[in-house]
């Protein structure tokens, strides 16, 4: 899922400088479970805001909705009411509905309240931890299920670095090695042997060196004849 | 001064209701609302609260370890301490909500808990956003 973290809210009112009447918008999916974006956020800075308003005498208009997912068009069409009449929407969603939202209401600007950080998982509760670096080259199967791209700092492939001590990374003695923990899951699944098989460089033009990235899957992706027969967009 | 207390049904509410029966005294100016249990309290319901022009907030929850729900008055001293974290962050003074835990057959400790709410709040004067209004 995507994690990320709401903006301060003084750096959203700074955004909000020259608009009069704005729609929070908040998503159901990834920045819900990440407690950043979803309808419990979304009604605490909407009402934050109003207070911001009537301590200021902005006269701001604030209302709020709570898409299912804020990364597909269809969801994100389903608030063309919602949205008619106010001149921003302030996106708690990632940085992928905010997109889509621009998308779709050209007219109107649309203004990141979070700031998306990282592909990750809950570790427990309030507490997520990047787990994927999105190479677009996947290794898991050489590094025990652990990924050497976002999990070692320095992103090696054929780790660990000097900076490995008890376990720990020498940017922060609070950040485990994920080279250490790479070791010892080969160890826990008899695959230590992967350790000695040399990873080759990578194409990095899969990741985000090569621009951003279009996936087409030929079997789904619609014919004009079809697009019309079934009014997809 | 306008107070609210968010009072959990169990504890708070039932103090309140003991402190009304023994005849004790306390402000007027406080509204009470009944919660099933302060975990149910949310940070909009404080934000809401003072947006509506409440001077001061004042959770009342179970003594710590006697929640009839376990954790609910837990979970609402966090999501106090959150609202005062974004009232700092709005321009208003955090001290305006406040959390005390007390048993249901505590009604002094609930009447004590407004009066000190009340001077406190006397004292910082009435929320910036009820001077707006004026």
């Amino acid at each position: 899922m995507i994690i990320a973290e709401q903006k301060p809210i003084p750096r959203i009112v700074e955004m909000l400088e020259g608009h009069k009447s704005m729609l929070v918008v908040g998503c159901r999916s990834c920045v819900a479970i990440c407690l950043a974006g979803g309808e419990k956020e979304v009604s605490i800075l909407s009402e934050a805001l109003r207070i911001e308003s009537d301590l200021k005498g902005n006269g701001w208009q604030v209302d709020e909705v709570t898409l299912e997912r804020a990364c597909e068009k269809e969801w994100v069409g389903e608030m063309r009411e919602k949205v008619s009449g106010h001149d921003a929407i302030i996106s708690l969603a990632c940085g992928v509905g905010a997109q889509v939202m621009q998308e779709l209401y050209p007219d109107v600007r649309v203004l990141p309240g979070l700031d998306t950080s990282n592909m990750g998982a809950p570790e427990e509760q309030g507490i997520y931890l990047e787990k994927c670096g999105g190479c677009g080259d996947c290794v898991l199967h050489l590094t025990g299920g652990i990924c050497p791209i976002a999990r070692c700092s320095k992103s090696l492939l054929n780790g660990p670095c000097g900076g490995s001590q008890n376990g720990k990374c020498e940017i922060d003695p609070d950040v485990p090695c994920g080279w250490d923990q790479i070791y010892h899951s080969l160890e826990r699944i008899g695959r230590l042997d992967l350790m000695e098989v040399p990873i080759p460089p990578k194409d990095w033009r899969r990741s985000r060196s090569g621009g951003p990235r279009k996936i087409v899957r030929k079997e789904a992706v619609l014919t004009p004849e079809e697009k019309s027969a079934r009014g997809a967009r | 001064m306008k107070l609210v207390a968010l009072t959990c049904s169990f504890c708070g509410y039932a103090a309140t209701d003991l402190a009304g029966l023994q005849g004790m005294k306390y402000s007027s100016d406080v509204t009470i609302i009944r919660l099933p249990c302060t975990g149910r309290l949310d940070v909009k319901h404080v934000l809401q609260a003072v947006r509506m022009g409440a001077d001061g907030v004042l959770v009342v929850g179970c003594l710590e370890g006697n929640c009839n729900y376990q954790y609910g008055n837990l979970e609402a001293r966090k999501r106090v301490e959150q609202a005062k974290g974004i009232m700092k962050e709005i321009g208003l003074e955090p001290e305006r909500v406040e959390m005390v835990n007390l048993a249901s057959n505590q009604p002094w400790r609930f009447v004590q808990a407004v009066e000190d709410m009340y001077v406190k709040v006397e004292r910082m004067g009435p929320s910036p956003l009820n001077k707006v209004r004026r």
